[in-house]
């Protein structure tokens, strides 16, 4: 009978979030309001997720920055939060609407600049470091291996989980906002262990960054926390991040494991036929308007490559490029925006295809672009048409 | 099974829908009044309710939605799910709204209009009054 007892209370404890005294006494408002809603949070995420307890985290990296998709239910919050509110652990952000340096080109109206520039005061006044960035794992220093952190853009915990030997379960604005406030994170999926219990076999031949962006969507379709990619060949910084960015997109995955994992385990093709079905989802047009390079946004390298490409050639078209302020920055310095400017492109630092209110209906009926992540938007978000081409066929059909 | 997702002591009477909600853009913030036609609730106010439904669905933006209706004074007062999604859960925890998970069965069990009490610290935490 005493046994009988005692392991219905271990499982009565095994089902919650174990809180030190310390997090109980926050969650009970004894250190102020910001707190108790913070802890409010990862304990509601920890019960939701089956976490044992909290752990620190070292660097959050939130989303929840665009006014194009917190409307002014999230500017208000943030607003009224901010006057409390500061972060713990380094904090970095995901990109905003708008480059405010040419803004005044797109038509944007005022109400939208004046919320988003709203947005912007509230983050930096919780002490957040502004780098509206959807690569953080490109201008930030990496942490040692196996560091927690929390970050709630998905190519970003994605690319963390998988290239950068970090930890990070793909969070919500919210549960990022709260690990900021407060320096932890719910122990749970991908923090502890991850066995992915599918291997998907790569069997595209002489893949380009279009085709990882579709192998990366596809996996988002059919894995689960994360899953394992047999039959990849060396793959560049445009690949990897094409990869990352098609799989935020399409599900809750968020790691990818290379090799052939162990025997038995469930195996699927991404072929020719996938590569279809994809281009078929997301392929509605013939040819674009517009160009947008960048989602997830272009690092140096990536600049450097495309100034290479576009030597003595010039779009015929606009082309919009999206890449974070530090790179454009150093890309100014070095001389690319000035030779990217000439072959005709229109450089936006801060913000993203991905969610762009640059982009709509009234302006534009389709884009061409290399990205699955901003085609998926662009024609879900936006409404539309995409035109997907890799950019070595984007060069060649648009420059001259 | 009950899980406790966001701690809460409140009586009131259950507005219950064996659809899921969607949050962001099927709530009006102000009134708390369900405005999609295709919904069991249409037109129906979910303010001061306890709020019984399978779960949410939708973009985790929705969640904003829920701080909103709370900050308007348009919301249920408790809400009880199925299925625990981190929208409502991370939702009612901005707002301080109660939120239990539970079976299928106590789902099944609790009708539309019955008055109870939820008390997330006490042994039962459900208790119909």
């Amino acid at each position: 009978m005493i046994i009988y007892v005692q392991v219905l209370y271990l499982y009565q404890v095994t089902c919650s979030v174990e809180l030190t005294r310390e997090e109980e006494s926050a969650l009970k408002g004894e250190h102020g309001e910001i707190m108790e809603m913070a802890y409010r949070i990862l304990v509601a995420t920890g019960e939701a997720t089956d976490a044992e307890k909290l752990i620190p985290i070292e660097w959050t990296h939130l989303s929840g920055v665009n006014y194009n998709t917190i409307g002014d239910a999230g500017e208000e919050f943030l607003s009224s939060i901010s006057k409390d509110a500061r972060v713990k652990v380094k904090t970095t952000l995901n990109p905003m609407g708008f480059d405010a340096d040419n803004v005044s080109n797109y038509g944007l109206d005022e109400n939208f600049i004046s919320k988003q520039l709203s947005i912007r005061k509230s983050y930096e006044t919780m002490g957040v470091t502004p780098s509206f960035s959807c690569i953080p794992y490109e201008i930030f220093d990496i942490p040692k291996k196996d560091t927690q952190v929390a970050f709630a853009e998905s190519n970003a915990a994605i690319h963390a989980n998988s290239y950068d030997n970090l930890k990070t379960n793909k969070e919500s604005a919210f549960s990022a906002l709260a690990s900021a406030i407060t320096g932890k994170s719910p122990y749970s999926s991908l923090r502890k262990e991850d066995s992915p219990n599918l291997t998907i076999q790569m069997k595209v031949k002489d893949p380009n960054e279009l085709t990882y962006g579709m192998l990366g969507f596809f996996a988002g379709k059919v894995g689960d926390t994360s899953v394992r990619i047999s039959g990849l060949g060396e793959m560049d910084t445009r690949q990897c991040k094409a990869m990352c960015g098609g799989m935020g997109t399409s599900g809750t995955c968020a790691k990818f494991l290379f090799g052939e994992g162990q025997p038995g385990v469930e195996k699927i093709d991404f072929d020719e036929k996938e590569v279809q079905n994809v281009h078929d989802e997301l392929n509605t047009a013939e040819k674009g308007d517009i160009i947008t390079l960048g989602s997830p946004q272009l690092g140096l390298e990536e600049i450097s490559d495309l100034t290479k490409k576009l030597k003595g050639r010039s779009f015929q078209k606009r082309c919009m490029i999206f890449t974070p302020r530090t790179v454009k920055e150093q890309a100014k310095k070095i001389g690319y925006i000035n030779e990217l400017e000439r072959a005709g492109c229109e450089i936006l630092a801060d913000c993203c295809t991905c969610l762009t209110p640059l982009i709509n209906k009234d302006n534009v009926d389709a884009v061409t672009t290399n990205s699955i992540k901003g085609a998926f938007y662009l024609k879900n978000s936006n409404g539309v048409d995409v035109n997907l081409k890799s950019l070595s066929q984007i060069i060649e059909d648009e420059t001259l | 099974m009950k899980k406790i997702l966001v701690n809460g002591n409140v009586k009131g009477s259950i507005l219950k829908t064996e659809m899921p909600i969607n949050f962001l853009g099927t709530v009006d913030k102000k009134t708390g009044i369900i405005s999609d036609k295709n919904h069991q609730l249409f037109e129906k106010s979910i303010k001061d309710s306890i709020l019984l439904f399978p779960s949410g669905i939708g973009s985790s933006v929705g969640a904003y939605t829920i701080y909103s209706i709370k900050s308007n004074n348009s919301s249920p007062i408790a809400m009880i799910c199925k299925k625990a999604d981190l929208t409502v859960a991370t939702g009612c925890a901005l707002a301080n709204i109660p939120l239990v998970i539970i079976s299928d069965e106590e789902f099944s069990s609790l009708e539309n209009g019955q008055k109870i009490s939820i008390d997330t610290k006490s042994e039962n935490v459900i208790t119909k009054i």
